[in-house]
């Protein structure tokens, strides 16, 4: 999977949690919590989501690197290259 | 059409999830109304046949109005048939439904005569979308099950220039002003709160840091699916101290409280374009933290794609508010009528704490109860916050 489909799989996870978000909007540096207005709850459903779709479990320890958009695709790009723990 | 709340007149059928002759078990959802809380699915109260519809999609009816007749198991089909909704006080609705048809409707892709045209299935999500992009769904094609139009018909269809222009929105079920008509169903219900309800108010810190040490061992050792948020050990412990102090649980009605047989927690959520609503979460005294969890994470992502159900627009005994995200230290709620009590939580701080005469630094969260003073008296009122303190500390049981 390229880090464009992650990308990808990220916003339609995120629309999920958040059906207002505006992909084109959605400056991809920027902290997601802040400015689409997570709270824990949703924060907790675009971690699960993130599970579902791709099939990386996030541990609570590492939530912090999921800040932004970049950083999710990178995050997530690096896991899964490492495959299952 | 029920009643999902004190201040609500009226509703809009949008569709029909049943059709006559469909067998549907008490809580199944037999349909979606549109009332200015949003879109609420309908569960229906009673098991047995659908027998007729009697309101067809589109129209706006007064709570109480008969939606459609359900025959009960043992029933014979005729008139003593029982409505799909409760019976109102004041039904504005013939009070006798109209004959069943004899035969089912024909298939939604053919018109009866004299039957309005057939409305396409529409996703509730698409719905939205199509009222926050002023799309006309009646130009959507529907490419999802049976021709569902889904919310990527109604993106496509944006990007394809079916957006009508702001003053040719449509002012139909499908796009009315949520947000003014939210902001009117919370004022007539904070207004009748404040004009009504004699509240007191008390607030205590909680030493948080067993729950928090147990929920950060629990979570390092689960999946990503079976973690926990604190908010939940919050719920379990309201829940549970409400065992000990009944009357935090119940309603004021008629000039007395009634104790509610079920411990159903609202629990107040922020809608991000503007508006509050606080959906119960049923029987949360019985639920272990892990079925609570999943409860609560599916609650939110379903308000916020702004479908809920009537019983959980209904249902709910007490309500709990956590404003701490925001970084708020202590809560001040308005009680949620004809509730008679709401708890309110801040913000989770690390706070010089003595405890064995010494001083060490603990997460410490301020709980608060807003009470009707009708109901209990702030003696009550102590016992219950003491009595979520003691549950708190010790997570392990919760």
């Amino acid at each position: 999977m390229t880090k464009d489909e992650i990308r990808q799989v990220v916003v339609r996870v995120l629309r999920d949690v958040a059906p207002e978000v505006r992909p084109d909007t959605l400056d991809p540096t920027a902290s997601l919590r802040d400015t689409l207005d997570l709270d824990s709850v949703d924060f907790m459903n675009f971690v699960v989501g993130l599970h579902a779709a791709l099939g990386v479990d996030v541990p609570e320890t590492d939530y912090g690197k999921l800040a932004s958009l970049d950083d999710c695709v990178a995050y997530l790009a690096a896991k899964r290259r490492e495959g299952p723990a | 059409m029920p009643s999902l709340g004190a201040d609500m007149e009226e509703g809009t059928l949008v569709e029909w999830r049943v059709r006559p002759g469909d067998r549907v078990a008490r809580g199944d959802v037999v349909a979606l109304v549109e009332t200015e809380k949003g879109l609420i699915e309908v569960e229906i109260f009673a098991s047995g046949v659908v027998e007729s519809i009697v309101v067809e999609p589109g129209a706006t009816v007064p709570v109480g109005a008969v939606l459609a007749i359900v025959r009960g198991e043992a029933e014979p089909p005729g008139r003593e048939a029982a409505p799909a909704t409760p019976p109102a006080a004041a039904p504005a609705a013939p009070s006798a439904p109209p004959p069943a048809p004899a035969a089912p409707p024909p298939p939604a892709t053919v018109s009866a005569p004299g039957m309005p045209p057939p409305r396409a299935r529409v996703s509730p999500l698409a719905r939205r979308v199509a009222a926050a992009l002023h799309v006309d769904l009646a130009a959507v094609q529907g490419t999802g099950e049976a021709g569902t139009i889904t919310k990527a018909d109604v993106e496509r269809a944006a990007a394809q220039g079916a957006a009508l222009p702001a003053a040719a929105a449509p002012t139909t079920a499908a796009a009315p002003d949520h947000l003014a008509g939210m902001r009117r169903v919370i004022a007539a219900a904070m207004a009748r709160s404040k004009r009504e309800i004699p509240h007191y108010y008390l607030a205590t810190q909680i030493d948080m840091h067993r729950a928090v040490a147990w929920l950060a061992a629990e979570n390092a050792q689960r999946p990503v699916t079976a973690r926990l948020l604190p908010t939940v050990l919050l719920l379990r412990a309201v829940a549970l101290a409400v065992r000990q102090v009944p009357e935090m649980n119940g309603f004021w009605v008629d000039g007395q409280f009634r104790p509610a047989a079920g411990v159903h927690v609202g629990v107040a959520i922020s809608l991000r374009p503007g508006g509050l609503v606080a959906p119960a979460i049923h029987d949360v005294d019985r639920k272990s933290p892990e079925q609570l969890m999943r409860d609560l994470l599916d609650l939110v992502k379903r308000t916020r794609a702004g479908v809920l159900r009537s019983s959980e627009v209904s249902d709910a005994t007490i309500t709990v508010t956590n404003l701490g995200e925001q970084g708020v230290e202590t809560v001040f709620g308005v009680i949620y009528p004809p509730q008679v009590a709401l708890v309110g939580f801040g913000r989770l701080v690390e706070r010089p704490w003595v405890a064995d005469g010494t001083v060490a630094p603990r997460p410490v969260i301020s709980a608060s109860l807003s009470a009707d003073h009708r109901a209990s008296d702030g003696h009550r009122g102590g016992r219950f916050l003491a009595a979520i303190d003691q549950l708190l500390q010790r997570p392990e049981a919760l």
